[in-house]
C-alpha cells in the first residue's frame, strides 16, 4: 500500500507492507535513524517522535495510521550543519546523555513537555513526572533532568 | 508481526462493511494495546480496520448534565478538556494519570474499555458514576458493559461510539499504580451520584466491580474510618508477581479511604 505524509517539513510517500511501523518507515525507508528503536515494546521511548505537534511512540503506531499526518523527527528539530537546538545544546551544556542511545527520544519527549507546560512553572518534580515514558538505561537522569530545565529557560529567552 | 489488510473507513458504515467482509478482523483504536499484541504473535488478524477517521467517533461535549466523550478521543485530550475538569475533575484526573505522556496521545477512551483489561483505569469511572456505552445500535448501562477479564457485552462487529457520564455531585480516583507500567494494581473511584455513593474497583479482580458494603458505610457516615473496617474477601481477587490476593484486598480499603478524604 502507498502512505503519503510530512517528515521534518517534506512531503514524502512510499510503497509499504502494512504491517510496517512508522519508527520502521523512518529508519529503514528514508534512512532517518535519529529515532532510535530500544525495548520495542512501548516502554523505552527511545523512538518518540512528535506526530502532528504531539509526542507518541513510533514502535507503537502502523506507519499507515500516520497517512496524512506530519511527523517530526530528531533530525528536523535543527539545520543540518547549522547550530543546534536550544534544547540540544542544554543536553550537551548538562551532561544530559552519557551513552546517548536514549537521547533523541529525550529531547523530542522534552520538547513536547516544555509546549505542554507553556507559561507555567516547570521544576523538577514536573519534569520527571512528564518523563516518565522515557527510560535512560546508563541511569543518566540528574543531567537529563537538569538539561531540560535550562532547555526550557532557553527557548522562552 | 503477521501481515494483515489494512483499511482506513472514513465513516461507520464503512467499518462495520470492511468489518463485515474479512474473515478475521479486528478493530483498532489507538493501537496502544493492539499493536504490542499483534508484535507478539498472539493475535493474527486477516484485516486491521483502523477507526482513526470516523468522524462519529470523535468529539468532547458537555450538555446538561452529561460528559459525553467519542470512543476515539484520547487519553491527553480527556485529560486536557477544560469542560471535562470543570464537570468531572475526577475524570479529566484519571486520565491524566494513565500510562505515559506518549500513550495518553495515542490510547483512547473507546480502545480502553472495549480491550477490558482487568488493570485498566476507565472501568472504574464507568461504574462508580453509573455512564452509559453507546454502539451504533444501542446503549448498554455500566453495570451490563464489562463481563469478565478481557470480556465486555459487545458483539463481535459491535464497536464503541461514545460513552456518556452523568455529572456526579463528587468524586474521586485514587490508584495504586505500578510503577512501571503504571497500569493499576489496584484503583478506587467514590462518587457520589444522583443515585446515591458509589465504590468501584479495577485492577483488584478479574474485571471492575462494586463493593455494596462501602457504600452503605459511606451514606452513614463519609468518612474513611468507615470505609478502612470493611475487609473485602480475597477469594476472587487478582494474584500475580505485583502484589497476593491478601495484599490488594487491603489496598481497595486505603485507596478508597484516600478518594473518601480527597473528596470529603
Amino acid at each position: 500500500m502507498q502512505v503519503t505524509l510530512k517528515i521534518n517539513g517534506n512531503e514524502r510517500s512510499a510503497e509499504i507492507e502494512p504491517r510496517t511501523l512508522l519508527v520502521e518507515l523512518l529508519r529503514d525507508t528514508f534512512g532517518l535513524t535519529g529515532t532510535h528503536v530500544g525495548c520495542d515494546t512501548s516502554q523505552c521511548g527511545a523512538c518518540s517522535v512528535h506526530l502532528d505537534g504531539k509526542v507518541i511512540k513510533a514502535c507503537t503506531m502502523l506507519a499507515a495510521q500516520a497517512e496524512g499526518c506530519s511527523v517530526t523527527t530528531i533530525e528536523g528539530i535543527a539545520p543540518a550543519n547549522g547550530p543546534l537546538h536550544p534544547m540540544q545544546a542544554a543536553f550537551r551544556e548538562h551532561h544530559g546523555l552519557q551513552c546517548g542511545f536514549c537521547t533523541p527520544g529525550m529531547v523530542m519527549s522534552a520538547l513536547a513537555l516544555v509546549e505542554r507546560h507553556k507559561g507555567k512553572p516547570l521544576d523538577e518534580a514536573t519534569i520527571r513526572h512528564e518523563l516518565e515514558g522515557n527510560l535512560c538505561r546508563c541511569t543518566g537522569y540528574h543531567g537529563i533532568v537538569a538539561a531540560i530545565a535550562a532547555g526550557a529557560r532557553a527557548m522562552e529567552g | 508481526m503477521y501481515a494483515f489488510d489494512y483499511t482506513r473507513p472514513k465513516d461507520l458504515a464503512a467499518a462495520a462493511q470492511s468489518f463485515a467482509g474479512s474473515d478475521e478482523p479486528v478493530y483498532m483504536a489507538g493501537g496502544q494495546t493492539l499493536i504490542p499484541t499483534l508484535k507478539q504473535r498472539l493475535r493474527r488478524p486477516s484485516l486491521v480496520v483502523d477507526l482513526g477517521a470516523l468522524p462519529e467517533l470523535k468529539g468532547i461535549a458537555v450538555a446538561g448534565n452529561l460528559v459525553t466523550i467519542g470512543a476515539m478521543a484520547t487519553h491527553a485530550e480527556v485529560a486536557a478538556s477544560a469542560d471535562v475538569r470543570r464537570a468531572i475533575p475526577a475524570l479529566a484526573d484519571l486520565a491524566q494519570h494513565i500510562g505515559d505522556p506518549q500513550v495518553r496521545n495515542r490510547g483512547t477512551l473507546g480502545g480502553s474499555i472495549a480491550n477490558a483489561d482487568p488493570a485498566a483505569d476507565y472501568p472504574a469511572a464507568i461504574v462508580a458514576l453509573g455512564a452509559t456505552v453507546y454502539t451504533p445500535t444501542r446503549s448498554i448501562a455500566d453495570a451490563d458493559f464489562f463481563t469478565g477479564m478481557f470480556e465486555t457485552a459487545l458483539e463481535p462487529g459491535e464497536l464503541v461510539v461514545k460513552v456518556a457520564f452523568p455529572v456526579p455531585k463528587r468524586a474521586a480516583y485514587m490508584k495504586f499504580r505500578n510503577p512501571a507500567s503504571r497500569y493499576a494494581i489496584v484503583g478506587v473511584m467514590v462518587a457520589e451520584t444522583a443515585s446515591g455513593i458509589r465504590v468501584a474497583v479495577t485492577g483488584a479482580g478479574p474485571s471492575v466491580f462494586r463493593v455494596p458494603e462501602m457504600e452503605a458505610a459511606l451514606a452513614k457516615s463519609f468518612t474513611a474510618d468507615a470505609v478502612k473496617a470493611i475487609a473485602v474477601p480475597v477469594d476472587d481477587l487478582n494474584a500475580d508477581l505485583h502484589a497476593t490476593a491478601e495484599y490488594r484486598a487491603h489496598l481497595i480499603g486505603v485507596m478508597a479511604a484516600r478518594a473518601v478524604v480527597a473528596i470529603a
